[in-house]
């Protein structure tokens, strides 16, 4: 029945692989580069295991941020993940015990699209095909990090300005929400309460109020988001 | 680097992250429906958070003394030009970056 799972679940997670692979290789290059060996990738893979927070983690481990700061960080950037929860909640309600525990900590962005849309095929059970998906996805995001922590140190040619994968990573998210919707409104909150709070607080301060005003306007202009988003 | 306060920051992340993963299914385990506000917020929150980790990762630009953040400024529109032109979130990251470490190791 494991068998009929897997090779039910293997073929879909195959575009997660090439995304997994190289995004965790650009994590563990990083993490190296500011002097975090391939162990640390593969440790913050296996416990943290989401993949715009670990970029962030990067920056916040070798800052040595605050455990508050990091804290009111991951909230934030990792909120949309209540929302995952939210839609697999009939799917994974019959689900118990330890696997139900790892499909829950597996809900990472790329793994919720697959489960949220794949349906599992006749004869394979539920829970196994959820699982299988979760564990193959998790299994190459730790290979692409610690085979990036080692690579970064063994690469030859000059790293500096890499870290630029980082912003790039969220340019690019950024775009694609840009472009496959039709409302900006949230967008250009965020952006623009940003840019204020950085002007007024500085570098050092700005995240904390950014985060307190995104949260405030969002829910004041709440209807027009959701009105708007109706219509596209 | 503190080894200790590093650990204790992925024990941190760790556990936010499971918490948000978590949340639901203890909050609506049961058959209580979500209250409106928390799944309008849902829709428009993304967004906004990704707009804002942008900035975050550009603040420590400085716009007074050079190159004024111009390889900042032309990496970010190679990295929107290249997904407009392709859509392929692996190509313009590795585009954009190999621009930006070109630019700050050999031009500016």
């Amino acid at each position: 029945m494991n068998r009929n799972a897997i090779r039910a679940a293997f073929p879909l997670t195959v575009p997660v692989m090439a995304g997994y692979v190289v995004l965790g290789m650009g994590f563990g290059i990083l993490l190296e580069s500011k002097g975090f060996g391939f162990w640390w990738a593969g440790l913050m893979s296996l416990t943290i295991y989401a993949g715009s927070m670990q970029y962030v983690a990067v920056d916040l481990l070798s800052a040595g941020a605050s455990l508050l700061s990091a804290a009111l960080m991951t909230l934030i950037l990792n909120a949309r993940h209540l929302f995952y929860g939210l839609s697999m909640l009939e799917e994974y309600r019959p689900i118990r015990g330890l696997r139900k525990a790892y499909l829950i900590h597996g809900l990472t962005d790329e793994t919720y699209s697959l489960v949220c849309s794949a349906k599992p095929p006749e004869g394979v059970s539920p829970a196994a095909f959820y699982f299988w998906i979760s564990l193959l996805d998790q299994c190459y995001w730790l290979a692409g990090s610690v085979i990036g922590g080692l690579l970064g140190q063994v690469i030859p040619f000059d790293t500096t300005g890499i870290d630029f994968a980082m912003t790039a990573l969220f340019v690019v998210i950024f775009t694609e929400q840009w472009l496959t919707r039709k409302n900006h409104l949230s967008a250009l909150i965020g952006v623009g309460v940003s840019l204020l709070s950085l002007l007024a607080f500085g570098p050092d301060r700005f995240l904390i109020p950014a985060m307190a005003g995104i949260a405030l306007l969002l829910t004041v202009f709440r209807k027009r988001l959701g009105e708007e988003e109706a219509k596209a | 680097m503190n080894t200790l306060h590093s650990l204790a920051l992925v024990a941190v992340i760790t556990a936010v992250t499971l918490l948000t993963r978590l949340l639901p299914f203890l909050l609506f385990g049961g058959k209580r429906e979500p209250p409106r506000l928390i799944l309008e917020l849902g829709r428009a929150l993304p967004c906004a958070v990704m707009g804002m980790l942008v900035i975050y990762c550009l603040r420590s630009i400085d716009l007074t003394a050079a190159p004024f953040g111009a390889p900042e400024a032309i990496a970010v529109a190679v990295c929107v030009g290249l997904h407009i032109w392709r859509r392929s979130t692996l190509l313009s990251i590795a585009g954009s970056t190999a621009v930006y470490m070109l630019l700050v190791q050999a031009v500016f």
